[in-house]
């Protein structure tokens, strides 16, 4: 079963052919980041303009790609959220009247959900039960994956997600949007020990995480270093700051596996992109006895193919929506 | 030829089925911005009442706007899709014009007025030649006292409609002696209207290609107006 997918959730406009929900036949991602790099983030009005304006194109390059006819295609998958509203309801819209007209099933699909069936794609053998770490610009969950349409939040963030944490501090810093390859590399050429900022646990019998006094004690750091007339050394906030968020991160993704009884990790999101959260993941993986899965970087960004992943297994579950189908951007994981 | 076309550029929800011989059928529910929601359906209702299938459709109207952002692009994103899963043409008319067109009858100036916000109407100018539409006026979004410059002194009845009559009809009506108010029932868009233009211009081999169509949305994103 081929499915078409449109995801036009946030500022990337994706469309791709998936096959049987873990085969890539195209993936065709055009970001928007250069366009909404000089203000210093998304942007929603202008994502929702480019998504308009290039989703046809996108259509017939994945299309072109697979030398494939609209026709040809089985079903269509759409993101319908959680994500911009106004760009949300581009992808949607235009799924339904590709849908309508040619007498096709329309899957809608969680984007969430779609990030954790990134792995599916990446490892053809994964099969749930598995417990996932979600983190990205919007998001930072743990949820377990009890089968393919049964998703349990475990923990998640009670203020900032841990992108949005990446994406303040970068500005502050000087580096610009998007806020995560910019740490990242900085702090490569910084000491991770230098500062010490807090690591906020929490309850330790619960999972949420929380990030926003971390970033507030990374923005007192510079502005005290500041008054003072001291030299900020920004590789070292950077790496100091990386090193706070990616601690909590897999502790709390160790603790909660362990508390469940659970001995597949996988991570998803934009931010599983992090080189030391995924050195330090499969560190902590490795002692625990535990088995560690992540995509591919192309997979981890907002992308189409993981929709379409989803809504294969959406599908065959009977989970195929109307033509009422709305955009949500407040989507609850495991509703629709 | 069938034409079908969406209005989703305000409040109003319509879609319409046209051909050269008569009006197949029309939605039309001022009520509630639930565009996203209902759009496909009443086009499923519309066109199943009228005994047709979406691939009876040789052409596909939008109203392009100006007009709400994310209502154009609900409109817009649909007629994209279907144009480009049936490979078929699009036509797109403009917001003012298609209210325009709900008073054909008119011996004067036709000027749709639209809410733009910031005190400024979305708005442009129209009289009708033999039945036809004749523009004297670009779209545009200007300050109501910009567009009064433009209207005083004029001898002609002035015929105002549009949303931005609740929020301007005072101060137009006072500045200009020969103006008049559209009744309610006429002051609203009609995808009916607009479709008299599309098919109009469709028989006239004048359409588009789902890809080069595009909202016109006259403003900028405020984001980009007020980028230093």
């Amino acid at each position: 079963m081929k499915i078409l997918s449109i995801e036009t959730s946030c500022d990337e406009t994706s469309v791709a052919i998936v096959e049987d929900g873990r085969k890539i036949l195209t993936n065709r991602i055009y970001s928007q980041i250069d366009i909404h790099k000089k203000y210093g983030g998304v942007v929603p009005e202008i994502a929702s303009r480019n998504h308009i304006t290039k989703l046809p194109y996108i259509i017939e390059d994945a299309l072109e790609e697979t030398q494939m006819r609209l026709e040809d295609v089985d079903a269509i998958g759409v993101t319908n959220g959680p994500g911009l509203i106004g760009a949300l309801l581009v992808g949607l819209s235009e799924a339904k009247a590709i849908a309508y007209s040619l007498d096709k099933p329309l899957i809608g699909v969680h984007h969430i959900e779609g990030h954790i069936a990134a792995n599916f794609l990446q490892y053809p053998e994964l099969e749930p039960p598995f417990l996932t770490l979600v983190v990205s610009g919007g998001h930072s969950h743990l949820v377990l994956v009890e089968d393919y349409q049964t998703f349990k939040v475990l923990g998640r963030t009670i203020d900032d997600a841990a992108g949005e944490a990446f994406d303040k501090i970068s500005r502050v810093l000087g580096f610009g949007y998007p806020g995560g390859p910019a740490i990242d590399c900085a702090a490569k050429k910084g000491d991770p020990e230098a500062i010490a900022f807090p690591r906020v646990f929490l309850d330790k019998k619960e999972y949420n995480f929380s990030f926003s006094g971390l970033k507030s004690s990374v923005l007192n750091y510079i502005n005290s270093k500041k008054m003072k007339n001291e030299p900020i050394v920004v590789n070292d906030v950077a790496a100091s700051f990386q090193m706070a968020v990616v601690e909590v991160l897999v502790k709390k993704t160790i603790a909660c596996a362990k508390g469940i009884h659970m001995n597949k990790i996988c991570m998803a999101g934009g931010v599983s992109c992090n080189s030391l959260l995924r050195q330090m993941m499969t560190d902590a993986a490795k002692e625990e006895g535990l088995s560690l899965y992540y995509p591919d970087p192309i997979l981890c960004t907002d992308n189409a193919a993981m929709i379409g992943s989803m809504a294969y297994y959406n599908f065959i579950n009977g989970a195929v929506s109307d033509l009422s189908l709305n955009g949500i951007p407040g989507l609850k994981i495991g509703t629709r | 030829m069938n034409t079908l076309t969406i209005d989703t550029s305000s409040i109003v929800a319509s879609v319409a089925i046209l051909n050269e011989e008569k009006l197949i059928g029309e939605m039309i529910i001022n009520h509630q911005k639930k565009h996203s929601e209902k759009l496909m359906i009443s086009v499923d209702h519309l066109l199943t009442d009228g005994g047709l299938s979406i691939k009876d459709i040789d052409v596909f109207g939008i109203v392009s706007g100006p007009g709400s952002f994310t209502g154009l692009r609900i409109g817009m994103a649909t007629i994209k899709g279907f144009a480009q899963a049936l490979n078929k043409p699009v036509v797109g008319v403009s917001t003012l014009e298609g209210l325009a067109m709900n008073i054909p009858f008119a011996n004067g100036l036709v000027c749709p007025i639209l809410d733009a916000q910031r005190n400024q109407t979305y708005t442009g100018a129209f009289h009708f030649e033999g039945g036809h539409l004749v523009r004297d006026m670009e779209d545009s979004v200007l300050e109501i006292d910009v567009l009064l410059e433009f209207l005083k002194n004029r001898k002609e009845p002035i015929y105002f409609l549009g949303d931005g009559l609740p929020r301007f009809s005072e101060t137009l009506l006072k500045a200009c002696p020969t103006g008049v108010s559209v009744p309610n029932y006429l002051n609203m868009n009609r995808a009916s209207s607009a479709a008299a233009l599309v098919l109009e211009r469709a028989l006239k081999g004048k359409v588009s290609h789902y890809r080069e169509i595009e909202p016109v949305y006259i403003r900028p994103s405020y984001a980009e107006e007020h980028k230093k």
